[in-house]
């Protein structure tokens, strides 16, 4: 049985290398400071499409991504991975949107590609952390949804079984296709980039990226090979709602952020004894931080 | 998120040396598709993976080895502590290896990093040794016993160059897709350096047609691999090398391993001992010439990568020492402010630079005769390309043993230094420095010992070779501040010249083989000494490296070469006498 498989996955700046610039005096992420990589959790999505197309032969993976025009480097580097397909949702008048906003565009833009078996995306993104898009993008399409998803254990034509990870605990989930599921950031790493697969796509390009190429050779070879083509979806080629897109179409409004740092007020030394510890554990009870 | 690629700048150096660009234009035959490729085993046609021109091919390299970096750095160090408690285990004549090590194995065979070399018609990326072997040095740099898994990748391509062509389709693409693994299967219990003792029975058997092995081997590592080149005695009754040939094994139940040995170091790769049955095999090039050509090939390869695999054992190690020395303090200060400790860090991270660039400069030699061969196989060579190719291979033949003898060594020092500057801490478990000099010793053993490499290297070094080495290298232009360091080293090798004038005089080889290290060692300072100078007239960042180095190697030499004078060929009855 083959599948088809949309996998969202976003390009963000590199949070976890966070140096002193990472922040503008406005309290707002200083994207230049930062490296832009593929969102961790959309990299287990797509190690998760993989493996069902690795199992299912015939199944086609469709990576879906939404940014600025360098945002391509999300699809290239799928494609490195074994992705069949990239789509990348760019246009300046999208841009400002919450995750209400980016939900309906990514929802539209999925009615557009059309039939599709399951859409994958990471649990949530490292800049945002909202963990809201995926849940959002299957309420737009009206299908079912598993958050927290680790691994797939199974897959037919009408059915799939799903283990979360809870936070208490592994819950095993079964759901009717198609499905949404959001892939929680403990399931399988995601393959490394393929060799071949990158000398094949490398010159891959966007209709953007192509009118700033100074290359004539490549240009032709771009032009020769259509899998060297990655497709931009723009606000001209969805039947979109202006007043749901965009800033316009974006309720979450950034009041104030503030910098916290966290610093020890005060410290306890406890001796090896059981006197001790018998104070410390009633201290602990008595300010509800036990029972 | 480490990545052993990018956060070494050294290695992108190297691979950005103008002399790759002749051997690129030639392994890419001026990028035009030739009627000899084809598909790969994955489908891929020829266009869509041939590189354009030369930078485009440059940049494949570069970027599949961010790829490698980025497995070394994320999957195959963080894992090399488990692979080393664990290894391999023998279990109803199936080997299994370590947890880690099968995970490291997936990751490479999925990026397609299993036939790096090989051509692409049958799956493999085409990439040239130099490449290649950068990839062994950073995957060494993780875990050095993966190496004897990922670097034994000479054995497919020993097969591409000597195997007919049904046999390179038929096998090949199992290597080049990760299926399959290799070994080469020489050694017995009494056979280890002198291979000419082969033992192992090859016989045709008349009603198949078919050669079989019977018989024992010992030492084999990675036994276990899928598809294996076996050294065999073909000619019944012969007893020295001309009795030999190779042949290719299939894995099947007709070989029982008996046992896999418990070693000091490289843990994870399973080294086997093994016992053929009547083992079904395919007779690979000519009989008779198993030894005299084509393990000789197998080796040279497996040799140079034995010496990345010292370059990326000594960079890790250096690695951890450096981060130690720069943590610890002692008496109000971090070691690394001590003299004492400073000398060494310098001294091994100058070890380290020499090192690589000997490897990387081998490489290219290797290179350079590899791919005129490979075109000999395509059309005839102009006279000009044929002594291309024959000056290439013998200065390979040159400088393969010299890298593999020095470096190895110098690896080992270093991860003896490495310890060092972790004191008692270092002697402990708890610090990858431990793991890596028990790793670190082997590379001196196999592959021939630093001894028989010395003795493969001293006609090198003693011979018309090493003088046109010497004015290659004198000859290079380097910026005026480097020219006295260029002075030094003329110094050094008109020193060399006398050495060898007081060894030669009283034709005795034995004596001869005597002075050999010390000679051979002699010469290595000199040529890492010019390579480093050029590498400082790329980059200035080498420029002390080199006056180090060579300030370092001058007095050395200098010692050598008194050690020459005093002990004359009558010592040589002190030395046996005391042997005894």
């Amino acid at each position: 049985m083959a599948f088809k498989i949309i996998v969202l996955a976003k390009q963000v700046p590199d949070t976890r290398n966070v140096g002193n610039d990472a922040m503008k005096a406005d309290g707002t992420v200083n994207r230049s400071a930062l490296p832009a990589i593929f969102n961790p959790d959309d990299l287990n999505a797509l190690e998760q499409a993989l493996q069902i197309k690795e199992k299912n032969p015939g199944s086609e993976i469709i990576i879906l991504t939404m940014g600025p025009p360098r945002a391509a480097d999300i699809i290239r580097e799928s494609l490195y991975r074994n992705a069949d397909k990239g789509y990348l949702i760019t246009d300046r008048r999208f841009a400002g949107a919450d995750t209400l906003a980016t939900s309906y565009v990514i929802s539209k833009a999925i009615e557009k590609i059309g039939k599709y078996d399951i859409i994958l995306s990471g649990r949530q993104a490292i800049d945002g952390d909202t963990a809201q898009v995926g849940p959002q993008t299957a309420e737009k399409l009206n299908i079912p949804q598993i958050t927290y998803a680790e691994e797939i254990t199974s897959i037919t034509k009408d059915k799939i079984t799903v283990k979360r990870r809870l936070e208490r605990g592994v819950e095993e989930v079964e759901c009717t296709l198609p499905v949404l599921l959001t892939v929680h950031g403990s399931a399988k790493a995601c393959r490394p980039k393929n060799a071949k697969l990158f000398m094949k796509y490398k010159h891959a390009k966007t209709p953007t990226e192509l009118q700033t190429l100074d290359d004539d050779y490549l240009g032709q070879e771009i032009k020769n090979k259509a899998f060297l083509n990655i497709e931009e979806i723009s606000l001209d080629d969805l039947d979109c709602d202006l007043v749901k897109i965009g800033l316009a179409g974006s309720p979450t409004k950034v009041k104030t952020i503030q910098n916290v740092v966290h610093t020890a007020k005060d410290s306890m030394k406890l001796e090896d004894n059981d006197d001790d510890i018998k104070s410390l554990m009633g201290e602990l009870i008595n300010n509800h931080t036990l029972g | 998120m480490a990545n052993f690629y990018t956060d070494n700048e050294d290695i992108k150096f190297h691979l950005n040396n103008p002399k790759m660009k002749i051997i690129v234009d030639l392994k890419e035959r001026n990028y035009k598709i030739t009627e000899n490729e084809y598909h790969d085993s994955d489908g891929l046609s020829p266009d869509d993976l041939k590189p354009h021109n030369y930078e485009d091919a440059l940049d494949n390299y570069s970027e599949v080895l961010g790829i490698v970096g980025e497995i070394c750095g994320d999957i195959i160090d963080p894992n090399a502590e488990s692979v080393d408690e664990e290894g391999p285990t023998l279990v109803d004549n199936r080997v299994h290896y370590a947890k880690g090590t099968d995970e490291n194995m997936l990751a490479l065979k999925q990026a397609k990093l299993t036939g790096m070399t090989l051509p692409r018609k049958y799956g493999g990326l085409n990439f040239p040794a130099t490449a290649y072997n950068m990839a062994v040095e950073m995957v060494s740099r993780g875990d050095a016993s993966l190496m004897n898994l990922f670097g034994l990748q000479d054995i497919a391509e020993t097969i591409n160059a000597f195997a007919d062509e049904e046999v390179k389709k038929n096998f090949l693409p199992r290597f080049a897709s990760g299926e399959a693994t290799g070994a080469m299967i020489l050694t017995e219990p009494d056979a280890g350096s002198d291979l000419q003792a082969v033992n192992l029975k090859a016989h045709l058997d008349e009603a198949t047609n078919t050669w079989k092995l019977n018989g024992v081997k010992r030492f084999i590592t990675n036994g276990n691999a899928e598809l294996s080149l076996v050294l065999a005695r073909s000619e019944d009754g012969t007893k020295d090398g001309r009795g030999l040939s190779m042949f290719l094994y299939d894995r099947d139940d007709t070989v029982q391993i008996r046992r896999i040995e418990n070693k000091m170091g490289i843990h994870g790769s399973p080294t086997c001992e093994m016992v053929f049955k009547d083992a079904p095999c395919i007779l690979i090039g000519k009989r008779k010439f198993g030894l005299i050509k084509y393990v000789m090939a197998l080796m040279n390869g497996a040799r140079l990568g034995i010496g990345a695999q010292s370059v990326g054992i000594a960079e890790a190690a250096y690695r951890e020492a450096l981060k130690y020395a720069k943590e610890r303090a002692q008496f109000g200060k971090t070691i690394d402010q001590f003299p004492g400790v400073y000398e060494m860090l310098t001294d091994m991270k100058v070890k380290v630079a020499a090192s690589r660039t000997l490897l990387y400069e081998t490489a290219r030699f290797v290179d350079m005769y590899k791919v005129y061969e490979e075109i000999e196989e395509e059309r005839k060579l102009t006279l000009e390309e044929k002594q291309e190719m024959k000056k290439y291979k013998k200065r390979a033949g040159f400088y393969t043993p010299l890298l593999k003898g020095l470096t190895s060594e110098y690896c080992n020092s270093i991860a003896y230094d490495a310890i060092q500057i972790h004191g008692g801490t270092g002697f402990m478990k708890d610090f990858p420095v431990e793991r890596l000099y028990r790793d670190a010793r082997i590379t001196s053993i196999y592959e021939g010992t630093t001894q028989l490499q010395v003795l493969a290297a001293i006609r090198g070094v003693t011979s018309c070779l090493f003088t046109e080495m010497m004015e290659e290298y004198q000859s290079a232009k380097v910026a005026p501040d480097l020219e006295y360091l260029v002075k030094h080293l003329k110094e050094m090798k008109n020193e060399y010249v006398e050495a060898i004038k007081l060894v030669e005089a009283p034709e005795d080889n034995e004596f001869l083989d005597f002075h050999s290290r010390r000679l051979v060692e002699m010469a290595g300072n000199i040529i890492m000494g010019h390579l480093l100078v050029l590498d400082a007239d790329r980059d200035s960042k080498f420029k002390t490296i080199a006056e180090v180095y060579i300030k370092k190697g001058q007095p050395e030499n200098t010692e050598k070469f008194n050690k020459i004078k005093t002990i004359d060929r009558d010592d040589l009855g002190m030395y046996k006498a005391l042997s005894v």
